[in-house]
């Protein structure tokens, strides 16, 4: 306990770090579920492909050979891998709406089968990625490849070391431009979304398909378009936190979006699922809970306190801590 | 036996497709489906891929330079390797045990490859008397069970860590953060070095294995706050790497030290060259001797020897000498590494009655400049 005060500052900022990127997956699990009423287990794959593109973004750029460079210096090929890691995620969502689901729904099939369609959907994409290098194989490109493959299901490490600098002093901790942008960034992401959902013709689409589908279609919302567009706009929020997770961890392997995507959809309910900006104040808060009580109980209790959490908020209220519905929560 | 010669080239073919990418530009192994009337085979057990995939090929490596030769010599009579992939995981190692046993041809195994794997499949290839000698399994534990088969080419962790303490000592560490993985490798290690340090010891934290990216900011805020001026992670490269990237990042300017699961050139890799600069990487494992790693890049298509590839030879040497001696079934070949006593390339290779080696010399690595110097012995 003393420790958890001695350090609250560092402690609380790294919290945040990680929160906010548990917040902007959680957004991709909220939206598909305030439209949708389906929770897209394979979400955190589609997280995962963000994280290789990144990757890869850097290695197709300065090559494999491991270097280490300052946060500026980084900064146009972390802006290039930015924008291509949302495409890929975006990407995958897409593929993953019109593969999984689209067919399912159609036919009316109950909620249910959506779900176990995700989950088989996650595991096909998270060993895809693993075996990345049979694929490669197959079309006899392994050795032009070799770069961007490698071992079946091995770690994938980003080739640059971004070294944080500090900026201010808050407490005893020296807060880093790291830290800044990580932050910064996923709530401009946030703040982006939100006005986007409330303000435009896309995001009214959105709210009353959300809100009762069939009404929606009969006032002339063309609702597949806007399932599409939702599992995209969720992909493209992934891809923004694989970009940040990279910059922050460095490395990625075939499961990273696993234990990741079970913390992100925790954000989603513990916010109340379907509402944007409880994905936000879920995710924010599960990354700043999980830090100190793995200070105060040690880290092996780290994701305890995460589901403990969870588990009381739940509790005490059922439709998390913002409430739900993504149609009705915008005053 | 017409059959085997078949069955042979499938598992060789399976085995080597899993081997390793660089495997494809050889056919020597491809030669040993011309296994002739012997037709005998070793297996081995352990990662190629997943994580820490790199180790195990560093050990099938080792085995494949012990084993080329040996077929050389022997063309009219050659042995094979069916290689099992664990992906170093406890978990998916029992299957595998099981169908190296239940494979009659298989008369001896150089594995498991980790300490998890192999306290999981110990009691079954000790109920079959299928004899294994591990190129890297360091748990204390190991040879504790009563297993009759269980036999390892390197000193313990029970050595590895007071020799990892008294190295720390040595280079002036006065405070010590001890972190191990969870798992039975990491916790065994990390206790041991504990137990070393006595009061030198000023924390110890544990994070699970391969996740430790969620909780690495905190792991550094602890290790900082407690004012250590070295820390010994227990624990794989996939996790030491990316704890020592992130200390030096915070500006943590202690002695970094860990195990032999952390000695790999992966290291450098996930703690980029700045963030492992001075790392002490501490192995029972030998530097492997310009003799052997010419032999090496010979049988290797020129890859350069890892860690464990020279332990990896010598255990597959030892079986290979017993199938050469006339030991051919399982309880013959038991019996002659039981008595085996001859020089290795790492070490004179006997072992106690529990399958210990009786030589227990562990080595000090450092990296430097983005590469891990070759060891010295910790005296």
């Amino acid at each position: 306990m003393e420790f958890l005060l001695h350090h609250f500052f560092e402690l609380t900022i790294s919290g945040l770090a990680l929160g906010s990127i548990y917040a902007l997956v959680a957004l991709g699990y909220t939206l598909v579920y305030g439209v949708l009423q389906l929770i897209n287990f394979a979400h955190s794959e589609v997280f995962m492909y963000g994280t290789f593109a990144v990757a890869w973004v850097f290695v197709f750029i300065g090559g494999k050979e491991s270097s280490s460079s300052g946060l500026m210096a980084a900064l146009p090929t972390l802006l290039l891998a930015l924008v291509v890691a949302m495409l890929v995620s975006g990407g995958v969502a897409l593929a993953l709406e019109r593969i999984a689901y689209r067919s399912l729904m159609k036919r009316n099939a109950p909620k249910l089968i959506a779900l176990i369609s995700a989950i088989g959907a996650s595991f096909a994409l998270s060993e895809a990625m693993g075996l990345r290098d049979k694929f490669a194989g197959w079309f006899g490109l392994d050795d032009n490849l070799a770069n961007y493959v490698s071992k079946p299901r091995d770690i994938y490490t980003l080739p640059v070391t971004v070294n944080p600098h500090g900026l201010f002093t808050l407490g005893d901790y020296r807060v880093t431009d790291v830290d800044v942008l990580v932050i910064v960034s996923a709530l401009l992401m946030m703040v982006g979304l939100d006005q986007f959902i409330r303000r435009t013709r896309f995001g009214r689409g959105i709210r009353a398909v959300a809100q009762d589908p069939e009404s929606a279609m009969l006032m002339g919302v063309n609702s597949t378009r806007v399932v599409q567009l939702t599992f995209f706009v969720g992909g493209l929020m992934a891809g923004a936190a694989a970009t940040l997770y990279m910059l922050n961890i460095g490395f990625t392997r075939q499961d990273a979006g696993f234990l990741l995507g079970v913390k992100a959809f925790t954000a989603a309910v513990m916010g109340g699922i379907g509402n944007l900006r409880g994905a936000l104040l879920g995710g924010l808060v599960l990354g700043v809970a999980e830090n100190w009580g793995a200070a105060v109980l040690g880290t092996g209790w780290h994701d305890v306190v995460a589901f403990v959490l969870l588990i009381l908020i739940l509790l005490f209220r059922p439709s998390g801590l913002l409430g739900d519905a993504l149609g009705k929560a915008r005053a | 036996m017409t059959f085997s010669s078949k069955a042979v080239t499938g598992l060789m073919l399976a085995g080597l497709a899993t081997a390793s990418l660089s495997a494809c530009g050889t056919t020597d192994s491809s030669k040993n489906a011309d296994g002739g009337k012997c037709g005998y085979k070793i297996g081995f057990l352990g990662a190629q891929t997943g994580p820490n995939g790199n180790l195990g090929l560093n050990m099938t490596g080792g085995i494949k330079t012990a084993l080329d030769a040996y077929n050389k010599d022997h063309a009219d009579c050659k042995v094979s390797l069916v290689i099992k992939d664990s992906q170093g995981s406890q978990d998916q190692a029992p299957p595998l045990a099981k169908s190296l046993i239940d494979d009659s041809k298989i008369i001896g195994v150089v594995g498991p490859g980790f300490s998890g794997e192999s306290a999981a499949t110990g009691d079954a290839f000790s109920q079959a008397g299928l004899v294994t000698v591990s190129p890297s399994a360091t748990n204390v534990d190991l040879t504790k069970n009563g297993w009759k088969t269980f036999h390892r080419v390197l000193a313990n962790d029970d050595a590895q860590g007071p020799a990892a303490a008294k190295y720390l000592q040595q280079q002036g560490a006065k405070k010590v953060f001890v972190l191990d993985d969870s798992e039975d490798y990491g916790t065994g290690l990390a206790g041991a070095v504990k137990k070393a340090l006595g009061s030198a010891v000023v924390g110890t934290d544990s994070y699970e294995k391969d996740k430790i990216a969620d909780v690495v900011s905190g792991l550094v805020t602890k290790i900082k706050g407690s004012g250590a001026d070295s820390v010994f992670v227990g624990g794989y490269y996939g996790d030491s790497g990316l704890l020592a990237k992130k200390l030096r990042q915070a500006a943590w300017k202690g002695i970094f030290e860990s195990g032999d699961g952390s000695e790999d050139p992966g290291f450098v890799d996930q703690a980029g060259a700045a963030g492992a600069e001075g790392a002490i990487l501490t192995a029972a494992a030998a530097p492997a001797t310009a003799d052997f790693t010419s032999k090496y890049e010979a049988a290797n298509g020129g890859k350069a020897p890892g860690l464990y590839s020279a332990e990896a030879y010598d255990a597959a040497t030892a079986l290979l000498n017993g199938i050469d001696s006339g030991a051919t079934t399982r309880s013959a070949l038991l019996d002659y590494v039981n008595s085996y006593d001859k020089p290795g390339v790492t070490k004179q290779i006997k072992f106690t009655k529990t399958g210990e080696v009786t030589t227990q010399t562990i080595y000090a690595y450092t990296v430097k400049d983005g590469k891990i110097q070759p060891g010295t012995p910790i005296k």
